[in-house]
């Protein structure tokens, strides 16, 4: 093909999104590594250098250790939850059968809401005297403190995040399971085979690239988890709900220890950066054709 | 036939419970919001239908709180994110699926990086370069407007998106509007971008959500409560209000309105599954 552009049109047409990327994304990317090495918590104004004593710090907070522990209880709950339920709601609905837009419609609708007013929602059923502990006696069980019981306050918060990914991931799988050859479950119904050996020999293997995506988009997203608990319980009581981005905010943004939270920062980002690159080479190569 | 007939029935009352608990709390708010003072709403065993009925608790806080101007800042945000997101991200797709220069395969992978920063571990030095650039409301509100909008202005997401819109046009369609005459700008803008636009649509639409619900930026960079978006405001409802949850209901559910509409109009976008790749994580 003849070249009918000039020599720097590619690099003006990159150019206004390339400005955005470094502002706001390269040179903030760097810098949280160099701020993780200075001190602001004597002067906000003028820190100093203090090389890795942030991080020595961090190692020395018990906070940071409840803080990890409580993230990544939040992945071994949530993200099982949202890579197994979802697909099993896909195959439902993946059905001839009546009303499954509206299905589809009522059970995507916490996806669209406002994380805000979900965590409201929420926040009134666990309400002391709320009608989740209506239920909870009526089963003749003590009533709980959903959010201010340091042994519940965290399982309350994910249940929201699980509440409000569920429809996401649905979505998700409903594609996939479109991608599955008819003809196999044909020869399922042929043989005889009920739902759940149809189901395990041939949607499972088929669409396994499409739970392991599901898996690490979902640990990504729960690593991330913010405005459920600033909204619910602001990770209390006694930091029994607080997770690393929570953490990371009030450290910056209520204390002004930017150094330390940016040594907070610097673990999230090799976290997250190992799942995302688990999931752009093993699982998303070909959206972006690598 | 019998038994296929049983079997649906069993589907149904599984999607059925699902649905309901999916869209129940949001009914316990709209029944708590329409619950008048000599009601109680603490009351055993829970009422889902009003007894004291009223429109009082909307009529309230739609006084006291300016939910048009959450609204018209939102949509200011989200609109202005919009834009930006579908001019930025086809202007960097377009080189990138179909021109050839120095240095595309590093530019390919810086974008690609991207993707694996998560805004959370960066947003303090964002915030810090922010202040910088003075993108702050308490310079002037349009300062402030461009602080909530310039950071989400462009993604990875969106100029992969895009590029792969524009691998998918035929090549002889440059070359018959570079025949006709045609400058590379006017390529661009006349004859390629009519041809993405059903990207464009769903790029559209889902930056739109993510920019309409986007709560940790404003709540951190936001100043003053006239230049608070619909999260932002609706989260103060719980300081306004404090425990006088017939008003924070009420507020909840007039602020979730714009997008409940939005979304039953598009609902094709968000439940078709063909847009599934455009979605971020």
């Amino acid at each position: 093909m003849f070249k009918y552009y000039g020599k720097y049109a590619p690099y003006l047409f990159l150019l206004p999104a390339a400005i955005v990327l470094v502002i706001f994304f390269f040179i903030p990317f760097f810098q949280t590594f160099l701020l993780s090495f200075m001190d602001y918590s004597h002067n906000i104004y003028k820190p100093e250098f203090v090389g890795f004593q942030n991080y020595i710090n961090l190692f020395h907070n018990p906070v940071f250790y409840k803080v990890l522990w409580n993230t990544f209880i939040y992945l071994f709950i949530a993200v099982p939850i949202l890579a197994i339920f979802p697909l099993f709601l896909a195959v439902l609905i993946n059905q001839k059968i009546r009303g499954v837009t509206l299905y589809k419609i009522l059970i995507y609708l916490p996806v669209i809401v406002s994380i805000v007013v979900a965590a409201i929602a929420f926040k009134w059923l666990y309400a002391d005297q709320g009608i989740l502990n209506y239920i909870v006696t009526r089963f003749g069980m003590k009533p709980v403190g959903w959010l201010t019981d340091p042994d519940f306050a965290l399982y309350s918060v994910i249940i929201v995040t699980i509440w409000k990914g569920i429809g996401y991931y649905m979505i998700i799988y409903l594609a996939a399971l479109m991608s599955v050859p008819k003809e196999l479950y044909e020869a399922c119904d042929i043989d005889g085979a009920n739902f759940l050996t149809k189901h395990l020999t041939v949607t499972i293997p088929h669409i396994m690239p499409t739970i392991a995506l599901v898996t690490t988009i979902s640990a990504i997203s729960a690593m991330k988890v913010f405005a459920e608990i600033y909204v619910m319980t602001k990770g209390g009581p006694l930091n029994s709900s607080k997770t690393i981005v929570y953490y990371i905010y009030e450290r910056a943004f209520e204390n002004l220890d930017l150094g330390f939270a940016s040594a907070m920062s610097v673990i999230l980002l090799i976290i997250v950066m190992i799942f995302s690159l688990i999931n752009i080479f093993c699982f998303e190569k070909h959206k972006y054709q690598i | 036939m019998k038994s296929i007939k049983i079997k649906n029935i069993y589907t149904h009352i599984i999607l059925i419970t699902i649905s309901l608990l999916s869209i129940f709390p949001f009914i316990w708010l709209i029944s708590t919001s329409l619950k008048g003072n000599s009601e109680n709403i603490f009351a055993y065993p829970p009422q889902i239908i009003p007894s004291d009925f009223t429109w009082a608790n909307y009529s309230g806080v739609w006084n006291k709180v300016d939910f048009i101007g959450y609204f018209i800042n939102s949509m200011i945000v989200a609109g202005g994110t919009v834009i930006l997101n579908l001019i930025l991200s086809a202007m960097a797709g377009y080189p990138l699926a179909r021109m050839e220069f120095k240095g595309k395969k590093v530019t390919f992978f810086a974008v690609l990086s991207t993707i694996m920063i998560p805004f959370q571990a960066i947003m303090l030095p964002v915030y810090l370069i922010t202040l910088k650039l003075h993108l702050v409301d308490s310079i002037n509100n349009f300062m402030g407007f461009m602080g909530l909008i310039m950071p989400f202005a462009v993604n990875a997401f969106g100029i992969f998106l895009m590029r792969q819109a524009f691998l998918g046009i035929p090549k002889e369609m440059e070359e018959a509007a570079i025949v006709d005459g045609c400058n590379v700008w006017q390529l661009f803008w006349k004859v390629l971008m009519p041809m993405v636009k059903p990207s464009l649509a769903v790029l559209a639409i889902f930056t739109f959500i993510g920019s309409w619900g986007e709560f940790l930026w404003p709540s951190i960079v936001l100043t003053k409560e006239t230049m608070y978006t619909l999260p932002v405001g609706v989260n103060n409802l719980q300081g306004m209000f404090s425990s006088n949850w017939r008003f924070i209901a009420a507020g909840s559910i007039l602020a979730t309105i714009p997008i409940l509409i939005f979304f039953l109009a598009m609902q094709r976008y968000f439940i078709s599954g063909e847009n599934e790749g455009a979605v971020k994580g």
